[in-house]
């Protein structure tokens, strides 16, 4: 009865429901019982977002709370400590190191926490930082975050890369595909 | 074929394999996607519909003609469409008819958290309720056989968490033969008194039936696991009991929520020794069960607020939480923001500078009362921006009326506020209507309105012209501004408040996530000219924030729409050489 729990966490608009959905499709194509759990609608306009995936045997809430992911992956430093402690003792985040003020910062209400990273690191918290959108850009996007995000999550799972890229390409439309696989190779890489 | 879908998708597949021939919905969050995934049927006719009224009556002409039809809306559209569901449960149906409503515990995306439940009750009809993608396809199929056994409407509820939820469902073939012929039959289809009177005892017998039904239909199953507890639950918090408890509890799954078996309930009772409701929103069951003579446990555990959990269950039974570190320093809440380069922006801008009195209205315009704009006084729902300002400043006089907007979108008009604009033309309150023209529906994710000259899939259809059809309700002075424009956005505010008769400003430019809006080049901020005043900050892009004392711009993000460059006094504001 082992289920996976990951979380994919970011700001609206960063691309979280691509990433859901090839992780949706390896899943399937591997075999196991999959949840995955995404919101729509106003929360998407730039506010903060939340995707789950849950994954093995059998799978029955599409939720994870507190103390229950095993994964957290996320789009961006603040929304990575904002999530936290949704880990399991011993998961990890994969995140990017990418900052984007949230309207509070941006209007002085309030400060970002900039070394935010190290205080999780601090608590005994498995941080796996990588500038993904650097790497996006040099795939030929800003907007692959996603996939190389995906990428370098992969590393921490025993598909084969090629399942991946596999899934990639029954997930993007086809136009993007070389992109993408580009970018999810820069992400394993990295 | 297995696949992975959402709740949503899957109910149109089961739509889709019932053999659906119409399909009229408005969108809603969380029901969306169901009459967009429709939409890819090319054997459904599909349809956005102006609102969820339209809609239901288009679904009932269809199902009236003998033709299997479905209407879809969120749980608020639901009391829009409230007049014709209460009849056609008089009238009941010709082909199967059925009623798509998603309810939004923890409004994610809602005004309310409204328990649609109640209008099954109330209308008494039956209502289904999936706890997963595979029963959203499967409770989808066979509530059309429900429907015309039971000649009788449908609701079939899903709240959404299982609407935007992916599970593996099993996928199978369409019914071709669900076709039926038209009979004219006044006696069941026009209810006038005389027949509507010879109607209600229908009702009240198919109810009846309806009761006995339950108590064995393929919607409703028990699984026994053991007599110390047993759990009564639909819908998504089912996924969350067997999530606590697996096979260690036993379970009363009820698939048909309305009406609620008698016997499969005391009889479940009366196999276990202690009897928990477990249900989001009201004690709708647990009511029942009180009623029935059932002792239950259920809302004096469980809240009638917001979404459940997993860990909603466990602590509600005492089973401790998994332990978890957080990060102690504060960490600044994210709140959804209206997007670089919105549209709406700049006239909220203006707005807000002339500190005009705002009646806001739903969709992506609402975020207008975030800070730093703050620009709305009042959200209510759909159309009530345009219908409350009159009443506004019919109470309020002369003044008021220089002082106040309402500012509704170009589908919302649509949906209801066309009615409150012939309301301020009638009876006559010198009211100022903002029509945010951003030429597509924002909020729910892009679809087609009567304005924007599309249809459903995408194909050219009738385009409402909102100038002339402001005109020929009886408004004479009607104006268009470019949001992008603060000048001209307070040149026609400032002239039309002044004015000595109703008058409408159609805000128009398209939402900038539309594919056709092509972005110009990001602006960046000469950090030399840069005097860290701040103003520019005012408008609450996302794209722009204060690093060292000076304006940023995320070029990632700016779309060049130009209106911080119109509010810097030190031009610092420079195009992005490519």
């Amino acid at each position: 009865m082992s289920v996976t729990s990951l979380m994919i966490v970011g700001v609206g608009g960063q691309g979280s429901l691509l990433a859901s959905k090839l992780l949706g499709r390896l899943l399937l194509n591997e075999g196991y019982d999959v949840k995955v759990s995404e919101v729509h609608g106003m929360s998407q306009r730039g506010g903060s977002v939340e995707t789950y995936v849950r994954f093995g045997d059998k799978v029955f809430s599409p939720i994870i709370v507190k103390g229950e992911a095993d994964f957290i992956v996320s789009f961006e430093k603040l929304e990575a400590a904002r999530y936290a402690s949704c880990l399991k003792a011993g998961g990890t985040i994969v995140v990017n190191t990418q900052q984007i003020d949230p309207m509070p910062v941006i209007t002085g209400a309030a400060a970002y926490p900039e070394d935010i990273l190290d205080e999780l690191t601090a608590k005994g918290i498995k941080v796996d930082a990588i500038n993904a959108l650097a790497l996006a850009e040099k795939a030929g996007s800003s907007k692959a975050v996603n996939i190389v995000l995906m990428g370098r999550l992969s590393r921490c799972f025993d598909i084969p890369t090629e399942k991946w890229l596999a899934a990639i390409e029954q997930s993007v439309a086809p136009k993007f595909v070389e992109m993408n696989k580009k970018a999810f190779l820069l992400g394993y890489n990295s | 074929m297995k696949q992975l879908q959402i709740g949503n998708a899957a109910v149109a597949r089961g739509l889709y394999e019932a053999g659906v021939g119409v399909v009229s919905s408005y969108p809603g969050t969380p029901s969306t996607e169901i009459t967009e995934s429709a939409a890819k049927y090319d054997e459904i006719y599909c349809e956005w519909a102006p609102n969820e009224k339209v809609a239901m009556e288009v679904a009932f002409g269809a199902s009236l003609r003998g033709v299997r039809s479905a209407c879809c809306m969120k749980h608020v559209g639901l009391n829009v469409a409230a007049d014709p569901l209460f009849t056609m449960s008089y009238t009941g149906v010709n082909a199967g008819l059925v009623i798509c409503v998603a309810d939004d515990p923890g409004m994610f995306s809602s005004q309310n958290e409204q328990d649609s439940r109640h209008y099954a009750v109330a209308a008494k009809v039956p209502m289904l309720e999936p706890s997963d993608s595979d029963e959203c396809l499967r409770f989808a199929r066979e509530a059309f056989t429900l429907s015309e056994t039971f000649d009788t409407p449908v609701l079939f509820r899903v709240c959404m968490r299982t609407a935007h939820s992916q599970s593996i469902v099993d996928t199978g073939d369409r019914t071709t033969d669900a076709a039926k012929s038209y009979e004219k039959n006044g006696a069941k289809y026009i209810m006038m008194p005389g027949n509507a009177k010879k109607r209600h005892p229908v009702v009240e017998e198919r109810t009846a039936r309806l009761t006995e039904y339950a108590e064995n239909c393929p919607f409703n199953r028990v699984e026994m696991g053991g007599t110390k507890l047993g759990i009564i639950t639909a819908g998504t918090s089912y996924q969350y009991v067997k999530e606590v408890f697996g096979d260690t509890v036993s379970v009363l799954k009820l698939g048909l929520v309305n009406p609620l078996p008698v016997d499969l309930i005391r009889d479940f009772a009366a196999k276990v020794d202690r009897v928990v409701v477990i249900e989001e929103l009201d004690g709708v069951i647990e009511n029942h069960c009180n009623a029935i003579g059932v002792k239950v446990e259920g809302k004096s555990l469980f809240s009638p607020i917001g979404e459940y959990t997993q860990e909603t269950v466990r602590r509600a039974f005492g089973i401790p939480e998994a332990p978890s570190v957080a990060a102690d320093t504060p960490i600044p809440v994210r709140p959804p923001v209206m997007c670089a380069g919105c549209p709406h922006r700049g006239l909220y801008y203006v707005l807000a500078k002339n500190k005009v009195t705002v009646l806001g209205d739903i969709g992506c315009y609402t975020l207008g009362a975030q800070p730093p704009l703050s620009a709305v006084d009042s959200v209510l729902c759909m159309g009530a921006s345009v219908s409350g300002i009159h009443g506004f400043n019919k109470a309020g006089g002369a003044e008021t009326e220089g002082k106040t907007v309402a500012v509704i979108g170009d589908s919302t008009f649509m949906h209801s506020g066309i009615t409150g604009l012939v309301n301020i033309a009638y009876n006559g309150s010198n009211s100022t209507v903002i029509i945010l023209d951003n030429s597509i529906t924002g909020m729910t994710g892009h679809q087609q309105n009567p304005t924007t000259g599309y249809n459903i899939k995408g194909d050219p259809a009738g385009k409402i012209d909102l100038e002339t059809l402001c005109h020929a309700v009886g408004i004479n002075r009607v104006r268009v501004v470019d949001p992008y424009d603060l000048d001209a956005c307070d040149k026609a505010l400032k002239e039309e408040l002044a004015a000595d008769e109703p008058s409408v400003i159609i805000s128009r430019r398209p939402c900038m996530l539309l594919k056709y809006v092509k972005p110009k080049s990001p602006v960046h901020v000469n950090a030399d000219k840069c005097r860290g005043c701040k103003s520019c900050m005012r408008i609450g892009c996302p794209a722009i924030s204060m690093k060292k004392g000076k304006a940023v711009i995320d070029h990632t993000q700016c779309v060049g729409c130009d209106v911080c460059r119109q509010l810097c006094k030190f031009d610092a504001m420079e195009s992005e050489v490519r």
